[in-house]
Parts: C-alpha cells; sequence; structure tokens
C-alpha cells in the first residue's frame, strides 16, 4: 500500500500523542488513596506542661526510685550506654546547683546537692527548633516539641542550642545495649539526635507519659496549661514554682515544686 | 590493511567481554519472590485482605508507607481510612506488622531480588526482634 506523506505525519502525530498520554492517563486512572483522620480517644491538649513535685519525690523516693526514667527509657527504647560521653538519656537527675544555675545560694543548704529530675522541657520558644536545618524538630500546636527521625541528619546544631542539655547524639548503634526492644516503638540509628517526645505515641492511644504513669508518688502532674480547670494549673495557682533557667526565655513546660 | 585480523579479534574480545553480565548469568535465572503471606494472624482472618487491594500494594505500598509516616510523625494524624471505608491505625509495628510478622519472607525476599535497601529497619523493630 502507498502511503502518502500526509497520512503518515498523521499517524506519526497520533503515535506520539499516545505516548505522551500514557502517564498522564495512568496518573488520572489511580483512584486517589484513602483518607486521614485524627484518632477519637486522643489525650489532646492547648499546651502540654509537666509539674515536677520534688518534694514528694524525696520524701518518698529516698533518692534511690527511679521507677519514672526507667519506665521511659523502657519504653522508649533508650539504650544504657555506660560511657558518660556517649551516654543516651530523655530523662535523669541533676543536682539542683547545675540544674537551676543562677539561682542557688550558699545558705540553702537544703537544695544543694538535691537531685533533680530533668527532661526535655517543650519550651514553648524552643531555640532547637528554630536552628534545626530540616525541620526534623518542630513544635507541635499541642506543645510537644517533636523529632522526626526521619529527617535527622545529624548535624546537632539542636543540641548546641537546647540549654538544657536535653538532647541526645547516637554515637553508636544503640541495639546492643537494649536487650528485648520495645517492639511497639522504634530504635533510633547511629547519625541521629533523640530527646523526650513527652510521650505522643502515648497521647496518641489517650495515655498519659510513661513516667507519669510510673510514678507511685504523683510527684508528676501532667496537664493542659491553657485549661484554667485542670490540675496543673491548680499547682501553679497555689505553690510556688520554679523553672529551669527562665532568664533565656525559652518559656520552658517543666515546672518544678521545690518546698 | 594488514591489521584487518588484529582488528576483528579484537572487537569480538571487546563484544564479548561487553557481554559478560549477559553470558555468564545465562542459564542461571533467579527465581522470581514469592512472597509469603503464611503468618498466623493472616491465617486467622476470615478474609485475606490488605488495607488496600494487593495490586495496588504490590505497586505503591512505599507512597502508602511514606504518607502514613508523614501524617502521623508530622502532622499527628494517625487513622488511615482505606477506600473501602475501613479505618486502620497508621503504625508500621502496631498495623503492618501484625500482620506480616515475617520480614525475612515478606519484605525482604522482593527487595533482595530486585535489589532495592529501605532503611525502615535502621530504627523500626522486627518482630521477634532480640529473641534470637
Amino acid at each position: 500500500m502507498e502511503m502518502t506523506r500526509r497520512a503518515f505525519l498523521k499517524m506519526g502525530g497520533l503515535g506520539l500523542l499516545g505516548i505522551l498520554a500514557a502517564p498522564v492517563l495512568d496518573t488520572l486512572a489511580r483512584t486517589d488513596l484513602g483518607r486521614v483522620m485524627g484518632a477519637s480517644g486522643v489525650t489532646t491538649a492547648k499546651r502540654w506542661a509537666l509539674v515536677v513535685d520534688m518534694k514528694k519525690c524525696w520524701e518518698n523516693g529516698n533518692g534511690s526510685c527511679r521507677d519514672c526514667i526507667l519506665a521511659c527509657h523502657r519504653t522508649h527504647n533508650v539504650p544504657a550506654i555506660p560511657d558518660g560521653q556517649e551516654q543516651v538519656k530523655w530523662i535523669w537527675t541533676e543536682r539542683y546547683e547545675n540544674a537551676f544555675p543562677g539561682q542557688e545560694n550558699e545558705f540553702a543548704q537544703n537544695l544543694l546537692g538535691q537531685p533533680f529530675l530533668v527532661l526535655c522541657n517543650h519550651c514553648s520558644d524552643p531555640p532547637c527548633v528554630r536552628v534545626c536545618p530540616t525541620q526534623a524538630t518542630f513544635k507541635r500546636e499541642d506543645g510537644v516539641v517533636m523529632m522526626d527521625y526521619h529527617r535527622c541528619i545529624g548535624c546537632r546544631y539542636c543540641m548546641a542550642a537546647c540549654p538544657y542539655g536535653a538532647r541526645s547524639f547516637n554515637f553508636r548503634d544503640a541495639r546492643p545495649y537494649l536487650g528485648q526492644p520495645n517492639p511497639a516503638y522504634p530504635v533510633r540509628e547511629r547519625g541521629v539526635v533523640e530527646k523526650c517526645n513527652l510521650c505522643e505515641e502515648r497521647l496518641a492511644e489517650g495515655l498519659l507519659p510513661a513516667c507519669v504513669e510510673a510514678c507511685r508518688y504523683g510527684a508528676l502532674v501532667f496537664g493542659d496549661l491553657e485549661d484554667p480547670a485542670s490540675e496543673v494549673r491548680e499547682i501553679l495557682r497555689t505553690r510556688y514554682t520554679i523553672r529551669r533557667k527562665p532568664e533565656l526565655g525559652t518559656r520552658p513546660n517543666v515546672y518544678y515544686v521545690v518546698g | 590493511m594488514g591489521d584487518r585480523g588484529k582488528i576483528i579479534a579484537g572487537l569480538l574480545v571487546f563484544g564479548l567481554l561487553v557481554a559478560f553480565p549477559v553470558w555468564y548469568h545465562l542459564g542461571k535465572a533467579t527465581p522470581p519472590p514469592r512472597p509469603d503471606i503464611n503468618t498466623p494472624v493472616i491465617a486467622g482472618l476470615p478474609q485475606k485482605e490488605c488495607i488496600e487491594d494487593t495490586s495496588y500494594m504490590r505497586a505503591y505500598h512505599m507512597e502508602l508507607l511514606r504518607d502514613w509516616r508523614n501524617w502521623a510523625v508530622r502532622d499527628g494524624k494517625r487513622i488511615y481510612v482505606s477506600r473501602d471505608g475501613k479505618e486502620y491505625v497508621m503504625s508500621l509495628e502496631e498495623t503492618c506488622l501484625k500482620c506480616h510478622s515475617n520480614k525475612a519472607q515478606f519484605c525482604d525476599q522482593c527487595h533482595d531480588y530486585l535489589r532495592v535497601q529501605p532503611n525502615c529497619w535502621n530504627c523500626h523493630v522486627e518482630p521477634g526482634e532480640g529473641n534470637q
């Protein structure tokens, strides 16, 4: 069959159109994905806060109770690395004069040297979030300063920025230091920074943070600061509380009852 | 003109070398992967179905997981409503691995065959890890 130049060009054009249309049609043919919802039964708030009653902790714990620390570290697969330099910690104790530098005085002997429970303050103006180049750490609407380990590149700017030393870097593989990891929560890989996440994964299930739940003496109180009827607000109203390094303007959301 | 023999021989050797992967693996086809869905949980399901239909999961599970990750971690949204209206918690450990508890037979087979190396398991805990 003889083909005219005109017919040849027509067919060529149609063929080209078909090739170009294939990926477009392919995309259109994909029915859209499922939808997303927030879960019901989630513990929600506008601004989460933690009040640590150190008096209760000292009186009942006798300085040897480590329930909250153990519960947290077990829940979140925090490795027990003995080397102090490479230690990973989410919640630990710090001596009064180190936790509250500038607030101590030589005559307050009852406080000097006392262990204070410290963790990420989930600041309202978190310096770690400002410096993170990948937005791996970010502030959630409910106040949780969150880490997205998928995005962390291990630059450690956040560690330099955090005035509370609340962040730890994974210098080595955590798995040999875990024994039996908690299968419900991931481990972190070498080269990422980690810290307390205020148990956001437990809040999502309507549970309290692991440390709060683990404390037998009710020394840790968790609640919403924006809710005037909350227990944390009640404590802040009636007791004298202090925060760590308030002069830096980070506006910490962890409060301490001392006396 | 006297080099014709050398040139042809050289070309032959060159062709042979370039085609090395082809003739070296001739007749040694790796068996295609057969992802194993025989786990106790799946066996106990009245209807063996994943979150979306099998062909979709096969082609797009990586995109689904990526979206789940972003929705759960960054947006704090944890419930996924599939196309047939069922609700699932967006969690690798709590949802996917509850059924697919056999990572070596289910995940690794295809990933090894295709030589893709997803880094999920650097952090996420494989079922039964630490038991060995």
